[in-house]
């Protein structure tokens, strides 16, 4: 880290620091008294429950479902009792779930099988999921020189999987080294994840574990031959978080989107659901090492982005707390923001950059992601990639770890092959020519960059303490974020949400959290 | 008049074209580049950027000269019926009505899908058109699948609703039909119909459809939120509410 360019008072970032853990506090408290039907299927994979019944209702669904209320003691020990009892594997319980066995109508046997069983089933999901670990490790050390800095991220998104690899395998000959799989129009809202293969998606692709399997073998293809380690996306959020989590530990992706907020208000699922869901998501992707994105970038889809700054810092702050609670350490945290300026503003690019320079000092650790323009891309393909340009300036200078390419086609049409190609060949472009240019410059002090900065600092804290005064849960309602009110007992999954009984059992819960060294809201540091 | 495109000499017919070819990138490769061009109409064509996508695919710049020319004179525009945008409906608001407006949406009756109401409603909207949450002059209240009527009459009641959004997603036996009647029905017997406007939508409802059932409108398959948007203000102007 270079030193500061913005002469940013740094117990201002410690006040705000502050103010994000009394702001997540509470919710904490919530988190650790309530389980969801999402982590439990989530636990559920991690034993190896799968598959599909004859109607394709996922077996986690279908054991949920059978369990009822009794969720509240964790689904574990009724799935490991019926492989006790029946003394076969999972893939074998799956087949007999699939054919109609209910295993939350079987005796139990005593407890201490079920934990001595418990402690083999945990480990063999850590050593399945360290070993993924490893595996990026050391691919990504070995090619380590071939990559670029910031890391350049491009999306693919035609519906059918298979057509997905070819456009995503073009992609990283190209120079990408993040590839996204941008997931089917309303598969968050889904209270379930699709099975198998998929051929057909609107907008996107069905984020499936086999649709996983199949883009990362062909990503690791691609990257053995051009000597490059490849970095798969997916979506963390919705009403799967957790699910998805878990299919993407098992299957290495790298990097999945997983907002602490995003789903309570561009979704409208229930508040209380998604803040259970997101820790126990961000619990297992950073036990399996992968980079979280947060949606800070759509605030300012919603709202002005020169007025709402400091509601995209609120919120990276807010995120970074609810990361750290989930034991995610700071270097996967890829906390969002955007390039969504009005091109018609005086001295935009000024205020861009000290934003873009702002977040990357007080984020120092985190692979922040950088989101290009679109609310103000239009047909005119010219001008847009003029824009893409000064965005891409702004990401190489002020230092940013992930750089999602903007496409000079954004307002027209899914990018067409020969556009990401020309987003890559201008990023690199930029990335090299003005490759130390950081650390060349100084900014004017006190000059409109520095005071941009100080002015949304100061608006971050007030914002802050206005949140903290009422409390998240009512900011939510009252509207303190992205301009829309969600009632705490409205949206999509509350039903799904239960408390947790005295003797509930999770034993993976359990192990991430002494993995993760987490320490509970009830015994706070 | 007769015209031709302009590159920089009045009838030159010069064009810029870019494409990719699913071939790799070689000397042939561009020469189809050319072929194609000529096969297009187009003299004098000539390949000034050509670039491997991958192994498979080239990406080309291309210039060509037509001899193509149009009567300008006999240009006809068809008046199409054009919805406003995003910033065209939050504009009309504005300077109209002056004030938000309220719209409360659900999926009434029986129906417990969301994606039709949700696509147009949700802030995130769908295929890059936001959804009614996030125009900053309405008031967008959803209230979900498995709505009754009589609740949703309420609720609009209660929220003061300039309007009400209904989508129907399961038309088997047509439930849908004895739903959006029975709504109407409600929405009248409580005095109320004149004062809102109500939209039907739903992969199977047609404009015609719900003006037969007594809606203001019916939004099908491909209806974006701006279209519903649209239409809501207009119509809201029309009858000079404010």
């Amino acid at each position: 880290m270079t030193k500061s360019k913005l002469n940013l008072d740094t117990d201002k970032i410690a006040k705000a620091r502050e103010l994000s853990k009394q702001i997540t506090a509470p919710v904490q408290k919530y988190i650790e008294k309530h389980t969801t039907v999402a982590i439990e299927r989530t636990t559920l994979r991690m034993i190896g429950a799968d598959g599909v019944d004859s109607i394709g209702v996922p077996i986690p669904n279908k054991v949920v479902d059978q369990i009822g209320d009794n969720i509240c003691y964790g689904a574990t020990k009724y799935y490991i009792n019926a492989l006790l009892k029946k003394g076969l594997t999972p893939e074998e319980l799956n087949i007999e779930i699939a054919n109609g066995l209910d295993i939350a109508k079987i005796d139990f046997v005593d407890f201490s099988y079920i934990e001595e069983k418990a402690q083999e089933l945990v480990e063999a999901f850590a050593t399945k999921v360290k070993a993924n670990v490893a595996y990026r490790e050391e691919k990504v050390n070995k090619y380590k020189e071939k990559e670029n800095s910031p890391l350049l991220y491009l999306i693919v998104a035609t519906g059918n999987i298979y057509e997905d690899v070819k456009q995503a395998q073009a992609a990283a000959k190209q120079g990408a080294d993040i590839i996204a799989v941008i997931r089917t129009t309303g598969q968050s809202l889904l209270d379930f994840v699709p099975f198998g293969p998929t051929t057909e998606g609107f907008g996107g692709t069905y984020a499936t574990q086999e649709n996983f399997k199949i883009m990362r073998k062909a990503l690791d293809e691609t990257g053995e031959e051009i000597g490059k380690y490849i970095r798969l996306v997916n979506y963390c959020s919705g009403l799967c978080m957790p699910e998805i989590a878990v299919m993407g530990a098992l299957e290495r992706l790298d990097m999945m989107l997983n907002d602490s907020m995003y789903g309570i208000l561009f979704r409208d699922i229930n508040m209380y659901r998604t803040f259970v869901d997101q820790k126990f998501s961000r619990m297992i992707n950073s036990f399996a090492g992968i980079v979280i994105n947060s949606g800070e970038d759509n605030y300012l889809t919603t709202s002005d982005a020169v007025e709402k700054a400091y509601t995209v810092t609120a919120s990276q702050f807010i995120n970074e707390r609810f990361a750290y609670e989930s034991g995610l350490p700071a270097k996967l945290m890829g906390l969002g923001h955007a390039f969504e300026m009005n091109p018609d503003i005086k001295n935009g690019f000024l205020l861009e950059m000290a934003q873009a320079q702002m977040a990357s000092e007080i984020f120092p650790e985190a692979p922040l992601k950088y989101m290009p323009p679109t609310k103000y891309m239009t047909g005119d393909i010219f001008k847009g990639l003029a824009m893409n340009t000064l965005f891409n300036f702004i990401a190489k200078s002020t230092n940013q770890g992930i750089l999602l390419l903007g496409m000079l086609t954004e307002a027209i049409h899914t990018p067409f092959m020969q556009d990401r190609f020309l987003g890559v060949a201008n990023a690199k472009y930029v990335l090299n020519n003005i490759a130390d240019f950081s650390d060349d410059i100084e900014y004017k002090k006190d000059g409109i960059m520095q005071t941009r900065a100080k002015v949304v600092l100061d608006e971050t804290i007030e914002f802050l303490e206005e949140i903290n005064k009422t409390d998240l849960f009512n900011a939510i309602e009252t509207k303190m974020f992205a301009e829309v009110s969600r009632p705490k007992n409205g949206g999509k999954g509350l039903s799904g949400v239960a408390e947790k009984a005295k003797d509930y059992y999770n034993p993976f819960y359990t192990y991430l959290e002494n993995e993760l060294n987490i320490v509970k809201e009830g015994n706070q540091l | 008049m007769m015209i031709r495109p302009y590159g920089d000499t009045l009838n030159d017919g010069a064009v810029q074209m870019s494409f990719t070819l699913p071939v790799a990138h070689s000397a042939k490769a561009d020469e189809a580049a050319i072929i194609f061009g000529k096969k297009l109409g187009f003299k004098e064509v000539e390949v000034v950027h050509s670039n491997p996508l991958s192994d498979e695919f080239t990406f080309f710049v291309v210039y060509g000269k037509t001899e193509i020319s149009i009567d300008y004179d006999k240009v006809v525009v068809e008046e199409v019926e054009k919805s406003l945008d995003f910033y065209g409906v939050n504009n009309f608001i504005k300077e109209n009505i002056k004030r938000k407006i309220v719209v409360v949406g659900a999926c009434s009756g029986t129906d417990a899908h969301t994606v039709g109401i949700d696509a147009i409603m949700n802030m995130k909207g769908f295929d890059q058109h936001y959804g009614l949450e996030r125009y900053p002059m309405i008031e967008a209240f959803n209230l979900g699948a498995q709505v009754p009527n009589e609740d949703l009459i309420k609720k609009a009641i209660e929220l003061k609703a300039d309007a009400i959004l209904i989508s129907q997603i399961v038309t088997q036996k047509d439930v849908h039909i004895q739903n959006l009647t029975e709504f109407i029905e409600l929405l009248e017997a409580e005095g109320l119909r004149s004062k809102m406007v109500v939209c039907a939508g739903g992969p199977r409802i047609g404009n015609k459809l719900a003006l037969e059932l007594g809606y203001d409108a019916g939004f099908g398959r491909g209806t974006y939120p701006e279209n519903v948007a649209s239409f809501i203000v207009e119509k809201m102007h029309e009858r000079g509410v404010k």
